[in-house]
C-alpha cells in the first residue's frame, strides 16, 4: 500500500505575519518558511504506519512554488521515499488543491492520503474534506488516534466535546490534529540521503486540472489593535478593577 | 434565492453556535431556511421553528443521522441545495467537517470561519492566526461558508412561526461507521458560549492544580479553558484547547493564568471583552493584550483571588 501525505510550504509558525503596505496580501519575501506543523505530524504519522509494517511506501507531495522542494526534502529527510511537486506560483484555493491531489490519487491509487487539518496560512480546514468527496475516499479528519483493522480503519477524532472514534473502510484520508504523534527530527545522514532521493516535478498545466477559483481576495488588513491595559500591584486591586471598572464580575 | 442552514444539535437542544449563523444569514438579507437532520428530531425542528427570522424548517429523519458523520451530513445537503444561493455551517469541529464537502460537491469554494459580513458576496475572514483579515468576494452560484460563532449574536429562540416540512434523506454511505464517543462532563457552561473563561496553562504544572481554576470557575460561572501546552502535556482534555487550532472565545471576561501569549493561543481568545493575565514573567507576550495584568506567582494569586471572590 502506498500512502501520499500532503506537505505545504508555509510563514514559520513563530514568524509573525505582517500585512503588505499594499494590503495584497502578507509579507512572504526574506521570511522563514516551513513544513506547515500539521503536516509533520502527517508525515510522522506515514513512516510509523509504514514501519509497523502496515505500508510499503510514503510519498510527500507539495503543490507550490519551485522552492517548495525544500519542504519535500524535509519530508524526505525524515523518512519518506519519494517526492511530487506539482509546481505553481499562484496562491491556490483548497478547491484546487484538493483537484490537484485528486489527479495524483488517481495516478498512483494510495490505499491512505495524510493531510493537515489545517494550514496554518489560510486557516482553511478544507483540502482533506475536499479530496474525500471529489475522490470518493473515506474521510477522518482531526485524528488523534488511528489503528488499523483489516481493510478498515479506527480513527478517534478530536471534536467540540471531546472524542469520537469512527471506522473507515480504506482507502481513506486522514487528517492529523495536534495529539496525534510528536513528528521527529531528520538526521544529518538522512538529510544527506534525502538529496538523493526521486522528486520529480509537474508543472500545473501539465496535470490538465482547472485550478481557477470563484473566489476572489478583495483586500487583506490588520486586525484592529487592543488599547494597551495596566499591570495592576495585588490581588485586591484586580478583584476591585474587575467589579467596579470593567463591571463584569 | 435563499439561504440554507444545517442545524447543529445534540440532546435535542440546538447548539448556540447555529444561532449565531442565523444572525449571519439574516445579515446576508435573504429568506432563512433551517436544515435539520436527525435520527427523530422532531423536538429540535420545532425549536428551529421557533427561532427568530426563519421562514422554513426542512426536516430530514434517518437513524444514520444520529451521528455527525461527514459523508451522510453532506450528501443529504446537497440533495436540498436547489434553489439556495447561500449554505451556511457553523465553524464548529463539526460544521467544518461538512462543510468543504458540501462545496467540492458544488464544484465551488468553501470559505472558513467569516467574521463579517459585508454584502451578499462580500465576507471578512481572518487568516494567519488572526494576524490579517481577508476580505474575500465570491463569484461562485453558491456560497458555501462556515461562520465564526463569536462573530455574530446569538440569534433569540423565540418568536419564529416557521413551518416544517419533511424532506428525504440521501445515501448513507457504507463506508463510515460511528463507533464511540469520549464525552467531557462537565456542569460548567459551555466554553465558546460561556460570558466568562479561566483558563490555564503550562505553568498550572499538572492537572490536579487545575481545580484551582475551576474553584475560581465555579464562583464566576465560567466555564474552564486551556493553552495547547497545557493539553498537550495531559492536564485537561483536548476539548479545553483555545486558540488558532483550537476552540475561539470571545466572552465578556477572559482570565489566563500561567500562560505565555503565543501567536497561536492569542488567535482564540483575543476579541474578548476584557483580558485579564496572572503570570510570574513581566516579559510575558500575554500582557501586552490584557487589559489588567498581575506579574505574581499563581500559586499564591489563585487561592487570594478565590478569597477575593467570597468577599
Ligand atoms: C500548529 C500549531 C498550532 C497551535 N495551536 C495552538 C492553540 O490552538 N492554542 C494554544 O494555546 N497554543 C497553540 N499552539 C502552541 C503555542 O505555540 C504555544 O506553544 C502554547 O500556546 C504555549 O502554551 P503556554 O502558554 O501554556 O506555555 P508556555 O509558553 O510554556 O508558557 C507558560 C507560562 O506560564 C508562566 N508561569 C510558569 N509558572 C508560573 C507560576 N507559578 N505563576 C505564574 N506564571 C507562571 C510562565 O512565565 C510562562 O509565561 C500551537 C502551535 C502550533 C505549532
Ligand atoms: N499547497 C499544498 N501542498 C500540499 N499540501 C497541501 C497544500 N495545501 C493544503 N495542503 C494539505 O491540506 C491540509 C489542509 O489545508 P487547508 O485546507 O488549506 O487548511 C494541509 O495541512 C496539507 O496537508
Amino acid at each position: 500500500m502506498k500512502i501520499i501525505v500532503g506537505v505545504k510550504r508555509v510563514l514559520d509558525y513563530n514568524v509573525k505575519a505582517r500585512v503588505k503596505a499594499d494590503k495584497s496580501g502578507i509579507e512572504l519575501a526574506n521570511v522563514k518558511m516551513s513544513m506547515n506543523p500539521f503536516d509533520e505530524i502527517a508525515v510522522e504519522e506515514a513512516l510509523r504506519i509504514k514501519e509497523a509494517g502496515n505500508a510499503d511506501e510514503v510519498i510527500a507531495v507539495s503543490i507550490g512554488p519551485v522552492q517548495s522542494q525544500e519542504t519535500i526534502r524535509t519530508a524526505l529527510a525524515m523518512g519518506a521515499d519519494r517526492g511530487i511537486l506539482i509546481e505553481t506560483n499562484e496562491l491556490l484555493e483548497p478547491l484546487a488543491i484538493a483537484k490537484l491531489l485528486k489527479h495524483l490519487v488517481d495516478r498512483e491509487q494510495p490505499g491512505l492520503v495524510l493531510l493537515g487539518k489545517q494550514a496554518i496560512d489560510d486557516d482553511a480546514n478544507q483540502t482533506g474534506q475536499m479530496l474525500s468527496a471529489l475522490s470518493g475516499m473515506s474521510q477522518a479528519t482531526f485524528a488523534s488516534r488511528v489503528e488499523f483493522d483489516g481493510d478498515q480503519l479506527k480513527v478517534t477524532r478530536e471534536v467540540d466535546s471531546g472524542l469520537e472514534s469512527i471506522k473507515v473502510t480504506m482507502p481513506a484520508i486522514i487528517t492529523t490534529d495536534l495529539r496525534l504523534n510528536e513528528p521527529r527530527y531528520a538526521k544529518l545522514p538522512n538529510i544527506m540521503k534525502a538529496k538523493k532521493k526521486p522528486l520529480e516535478i509537474i508543472p500545473v498545466a501539465d496535470t490538465g486540472v482547472d485550478v481557477s477559483s470563484g473566489l476572489s481576495v478583495v483586500e487583506v488588513n490588520e486586525p484592529p489593535r487592543r488599547a494597551a491595559g495596566i499591570i495592576v500591584k495585588n490581588v485586591a486591586e484586580l478583584v476591585d478593577k474587575l467589579r467596579n471598572e470593567a463591571k463584569v464580575i | 434565492m435563499s439561504t440554507l442552514i444545517l442545524v447543529e444539535h445534540e440532546d435535542g437542544n440546538i447548539r448556540p453556535a447555529t444561532l449565531s449563523v442565523v444572525t449571519a444569514a439574516a445579515a446576508i438579507g435573504q429568506e432563512i431556511h433551517l436544515l435539520v437532520a436527525g435520527s427523530g428530531a422532531e423536538e429540535v425542528a420545532a425549536k428551529a421553528a421557533a427561532i427568530a427570522g426563519v421562514g422554513k424548517v426542512l426536516l430530514a429523519k434517518h437513524d444514520a443521522y444520529a451521528h455527525e458523520l461527514a459523508e451522510n451530513l453532506s450528501a443529504l445537503v446537497v440533495r436540498h441545495a436547489d434553489g439556495y444561493s447561500h449554505i451556511l455551517f457553523a465553524a464548529t469541529a463539526a460544521g467544518k467537517n461538512v462543510m468543504p464537502r458540501v462545496a467540492a460537491l458544488l464544484d465551488v469554494s468553501g470559505i472558513s470561519d467569516i467574521i463579517e459580513v459585508r454584502g451578499e458576496d462580500t465576507f471578512v475572514r481572518p487568516i494567519y492566526a488572526g494576524n490579517a483579515l481577508a476580505t474575500v468576494r465570491s463569484s461562485d452560484p453558491v456560497k458555501v461558508i462556515s461562520v465564526r460563532s463569536t462573530a455574530f449574536d446569538a440569534a433569540a429562540e423565540e418568536g419564529g412561526t416557521a413551518s416544517v416540512e419533511a424532506v428525504d434523506a440521501a445515501e448513507i454511505s457504507d463506508k463510515v461507521s460511528f463507533v464511540g464517543q469520549e464525552l467531557s462532563q462537565s456542569d460548567r457552561p459551555e466554553l465558546t458560549s460561556a460570558s466568562i473563561v479561566v483558563s490555564g496553562g503550562r505553568g498550572m504544572q499538572n492537572g490536579e492544580n487545575f481545580s484551582m481554576l475551576d474553584d475560581i470557575a465555579g464562583k464566576l460561572n465560567a466555564a474552564v479553558g486551556a493553552s495547547r501546552a497545557a493539553v498537550d502535556a495531559g492536564f485537561v482534555p483536548n476539548e479545553y484547547q483555545v486558540g488558532q487550532t483550537g476552540k475561539v472565545v470571545a466572552p465578556d471576561l477572559y482570565l489566563a493564568v500561567g500562560i505565555s501569549g503565543a501567536i497561536q493561543h492569542l488567535a482564540g481568545m483575543k476579541d474578548s471583552k476584557v483580558i485579564v493575565a496572572i503570570n510570574k514573567d513581566e516579559e510575558a507576550p500575554i500582557f501586552q493584550v490584557a487589559d489588567y495584568g498581575l506579574v505574581a506567582d499563581l500559586f499564591d494569586a489563585l487561592p487570594e483571588l478565590s478569597a477575593a471572590l467570597d468577599s
